[in-house]
């Protein structure tokens, strides 16, 4: 337990410079991808692996790889998804901003091994600072002869370019994403057909997470075996979990999968236990999308076993008693926090940032947070909380995109594990006007 | 390659890259989903309202298991062997009635001023699949008034954002001047400056709007649509076909219109000139009166032979019953 | 939670004459030489923002006008796109625009105060601009910064973990710096050299 992949160099001083990455093993992958392997090894090797999308949906990487349509004579596109907008994740922007050419050298493997000339890294545009940062690394890697033309005197040649968003947390989504890199407003598109086959510029397409993509540079090296002998059964190799909330120690972490979320969260090299030595109330261990746990389930399953930081062993029990390790944000909350405001919190978010195309999103998105506001703001009633399960209900599945399910789990979860939070707020909403919400006296003996 | 389509038990086959809902309209009758964003002449329409969701309970002859989630029957090509279920599925009905209470949570319900009642898709598929009450006591949504010209109306609060009109300036009236502004619940079709859409086929976004959101400016507020007669007439149109429907009250046109098929969907685009500018008797041919095919208030006027009273009494009844659900 | 009208009122073209410096232009036909040809459209959002830094703070009609020019599309396309991301604002904005994450993880960890504690400090509330046309305040969705929360944005900088104290600080340097012009490594149109 604790071997690193992603973070093992990330404190050398300046690794963030070509030549301090190169001299730490950087790019030795690109050599051998390039110079001893054919694209299909590496793809297998991938599939061994058993690398699966980091960006949430965690669908297996090899496979959507062999999905890309090789029969038409089109380009191909790698596109990055460094759109990283999931409340309570922010993981990419830290490999990004710490390790850029970690991330370059996994996109270079792929996209030989996907046959691709051409590669985009979409970044949000609220990171502009990182568009500087990546731009100077894929500067450096050209003129050290790792992108452009004739890569190491191979014939694959390769361009790479960094392209911003603007505020939009649909474009996450990967053809939303491809919509906004094509210049257009960030609305899905209906699949099929899906961008392995139409994608940007109707070209077949992989989209990857920033992570997903991170992690190929030692997969090349090391083999699909060496990585899927890290973690644990199905959840191979290690995760960035990015942790805040009511804890200790907030931060981005590389964990092996496999370790308990008990030690996660009470270990002090993690998030060394819930601040101010208040009790833990609930976690959301996915980003803001998955369902909220209370602790009772997110140290143990329903069964009574250990809930572990895999896939498999966060989504036990189903919705029912589980939940899902998403993109790996993983939100802690202390005795204090208040379900029904968190839930509001979340609902006004995706009401914000519903693209407005299909019905159930965006009329449904904006019903549930006028309803949560009216409890979380005392004037709900106890028929509310059922409407708010029924129209969740009806939103999920009924969809263009997942943001429609991402916006139903949340509140759908909150009610199935607190619902005496909210009848409260119903019965008692002189007390719940008078709360004084947030957390500034925290500070005030600080700095 | 011919492909084998099932709906609601009954096979059809259809050519590769049919859509389920173009099976479905091939089949006819209650298997066919409504549909208030796709139109077939429109490409890359459809996907959106997600009324025409059915469920695939085959995928298809070389795998049979179901597709996971409901799925938009407008945009999913059929494969060989698929089986769909679309009235037979209470999942399909309880989705669409769903989609119904979302459409109409933020409608302001003014069909008694509005145009387009009597002939309105939404109109129709509330009486279809909607219910009687209403779970909704939030406000309702409100946009600004904007004036986009003086031959159509813009009620934005009317607007389900089906995108037809938007795909009808892109494909057939030439340089689009309007769009899909803002994001989520307040995005608008709106031109952003003051503009007009004046195109000679831009009067065509009245005839695919499935709502009142968008209805002609040389029409309103004269007549309420089942008080006219739907004449089919004809006139030699150096712009367009010169096909339409003459709507009439004695020997006075009140309005002209593309001639629709039994989905709604007009059979041709006409030109701004026909539509707005001929209201003479004498500018057309009148070939006779039309049975409108479509099932809806106006084709239950005195055109049409009415075999059983098919609209009013089952909605009576199915008013009834669901009062006595709630 | 009113039911106020949606405010989208119809914008108004002033007719100015509006071009990117040399040195800018050229940046821009740099980019928009990363999309293949006849894809020049795919560099919208990024020159959007840049026109946005530079031509006076936010996308009025003639600026995304020129823009849609410059792109060779329709003006609407440039219209639909700048109302559809947040980051585009639409309408005069102070110097110094500052965004605060009001999202779950901040606004436990204080989000909320903190625009509070601004909308007092600086006597405007949300989406308000101060009258001396220094700051607009603005609460944004996540920013992707949870892990350092509290957290706002100013001119797309992050200021994290923020207490009043150090917003005091951060307000009283912005204040002297008024007068400066921005450090141009700051700048979109640097991000890309």
């Amino acid at each position: 337990m604790g071997r690193k992949i992603l973070l093992e160099n990330s404190d050398i001083p300046n690794i963030k410079s070509f030549d301090v990455f190169r001299a730490h093993g950087g790019y030795v992958s690109v050599e051998k991808a390039l110079k001893t392997m054919a694209p299909d090894e590496i793809i297998e090797e991938v599939k061994k692996s058993g690398l699966r999308g980091r960006g949430g949906a965690g669908f297996p990487t090899g496979l959507k790889w062999t999905f890309l349509d090789r029969k038409s004579n089109k380009p191909r596109y790698l596109v990055c998804n460094g759109d990283e907008s999931e409340p309570g994740t922010f993981k990419d922007r830290y490999l990004m901003e710490k390790l850029p050419h970690l991330l370059i050298e996994g996109m270079i493997c792929s996209s030989f091994a996907l046959g691709v000339n051409t590669a985009y890294i979409y970044i949000r545009g609220e990171f502009k600072y990182l568009l500087g940062i990546l731009n100077q690394a894929i500067n450096e890697a050209y003129k050290n002869g790792f992108l452009g033309k004739n890569i190491l005197g191979t014939n694959f040649s390769l361009d790479m370019y960094v392209h911003p968003g603007a505020g939009a947390y649909i474009c996450g989504e990967e053809t939303a994403l491809l919509e906004s890199l094509e210049g257009n407003r960030g609305n899905p598109r209906i699949k099929p057909p899906f961008p392995a086959v139409v994608g940007l510029y109707d070209c077949p397409t992989v989209v990857n997470n920033v992570e997903t993509l991170a992690n190929v540079g030692y997969i090349v090296n090391f083999g699909g075996d060496a990585y899927a002998s890290i973690g644990l059964g199905k959840s191979t190799g290690t995760k960035l979990i990015s942790a805040c909330g009511n804890i200790n120690n907030p931060g981005v972490y590389e964990i092996e999968l496999g370790m308990s979320v008990e030690d996660f969260i009470y270990k002090e090299e993690f998030c060394g236990g819930i601040k101010d030595k208040l009790e833990l109330k609930a976690v959301v261990p996915g980003g803001s999308s998955v369902p909220i746990v209370p602790k009772e389930l997110i140290l143990f399953t329903a069964s009574g076993e250990k809930r572990l930081m895999t896939y498999e062993s966060l989504a036990e029990g189903g919705f029912e008693s589980g939940t899902m390790l998403g993109s790996g944000g993983f939100i802690v909350y202390d005795q204090n926090a208040c379900i029904v405001r968190n839930t509001w919190n979340f609902s006004r978010f995706y009401h914000h940032e519903s693209c407005g195309q299909c019905s159930p999103c965006r009329e449904g998105t904006g019903w549930m947070e006028k309803i949560l506001w009216r409890i979380e703001h005392g004037h709900g009633n106890m028929k509310d909380i059922d409407l708010l399960i029924s129209i969740a209900d009806k939103i999920e599945g009924n969809t263009i995109c997942p943001l429609g399910d991402a916006a139903a789990w949340p509140v759908a979860s909150a009610i199935r594990h607190f619902r005496e939070d909210f009848i409260f707020h119903v019965q008692y909403p002189e007390i719940v006007k008078n709360i004084k919400h947030g957390a500034l006296y925290k500070y005030d003996n600080q700095d | 390659m011919m492909l084998k389509i099932t709906i609601d038990n009954q096979t059809i086959e259809v050519e590769e890259g049919t859509t389920i809902l173009q099976a479905a309209r091939k089949i006819g009758g209650s298997v066919v989903p409504p549909a208030m964003c796709w139109y077939s002449k429109l490409e890359g329409s459809g996907g959106k309202c997600r009324t025409c969701l059915v469920k695939v309970s085959e995928g298809s002859a070389k795998d049979p298991r179901p597709l996971p989630k409901l799925v938009a029957s407008c945009r999913t090509p059929v494969v060989d062997g698929m089986v769909v279920q679309n009235k037979t599925s209470p999942e399909v009905l309880e989705a669409r009635k769903a989609i119904v209470e979302f459409l109409l949570i933020n409608h302001p319900l003014d069909c008694p001023v509005c145009d387009q009642a009597g002939e309105c898709d939404l109109q129709d598929l509330s009486y279809d699949n909607g219910k009687v009450s209403c779970r909704y006591q939030e406000s309702r949504r409100e946009f600004e008034v904007i004036d986009i010209g003086n031959l159509i109306k813009l009620h934005m609060n009317r607007c389900i954002l089906c995108y037809r009109c938007v795909y009808v300036a892109d494909q057939i009236a030439g340089k689009r001047v309007h769009g899909i502004l803002y994001r989520g619940d307040v995005s608008e079709i709106s031109t952003y400056i003051k503009n007009s859409i004046d195109h000679n086929f831009s009067g065509n976004v009245i005839d695919v709007c499935p709502v009142g959101a968008l209805t002609d400016k040389t029409f309103r507020f004269k007549n309420r649509v089942w008080f006219l007669k739907p004449m089919t007439a004809h006139r030699d149109c150096p712009t367009c076909s010169g096909k339409v429907i003459a709507w009439m009250r004695g020997s006075e046109i009140y309005r002209i219109t593309g001639r629709k098929d039994e989905f709604g969907e007009v059979e041709e685009f006409i030109c701004n000139e026909c539509r707005f500018e001929k209201k003479n008797i004498n500018d057309w041919i009148v070939e006779g009166p039309t049975t409108l095919k479509r099932h809806s208030v106006i084709s239950q006027n005195h055109y049409k032979e009415i075999k059983t009273p098919s609209i009013i009494n089952p909605l009576k009844e199915k008013m009834e019953k669901q009062t006595n659900d709630e | 939670m009113s039911g106020q009208k949606i405010n989208h009122i119809l914008h108004q073209k002033q007719n100015i004459p509006i071009c990117f410096s040399e040195a800018i232009l050229q940046k821009v036909h740099k980019i928009i030489a990363h999309y293949p040809e006849g894809k020049q459209k795919s560099a919208l959002l990024p020159i959007l923002h840049i026109a946005q830094e530079e031509l006076g703070g936010y996308l009025n009609v003639d600026v995304m006008d020129y823009i849609a020019d410059l792109l060779k599309i329709q003006p609407i396309e440039v219209y639909e796109v700048a109302t559809f991301y947040s980051q585009y604002y639409l309408d005069k904005v102070g110097k110094y625009v500052i965004e605060v994450c009001r999202t779950g993880p901040c606004a436990i960890c204080g989000g909320e105060d903190i625009q509070e504690y601004l909308e007092g400090k600086l006597h405007i509330k949300d989406g308000e601009t101060t009258a001396d046309g220094l700051f607009t305040l603005k609460t944004v969705e996540c920013l992707g910064a949870c892990g350092f929360a509290p957290v706002m944005q100013i001119n797309t900088e992050f200021y994290e973990h923020l207490t009043p104290a150090k917003i005091d600080i951060i307000l009283e340097d912005l204040r002297l710096n008024a007068t400066n012009d921005k450090h141009s490594d700051k700048t979109w149109a640097e991000k890309y050299s």
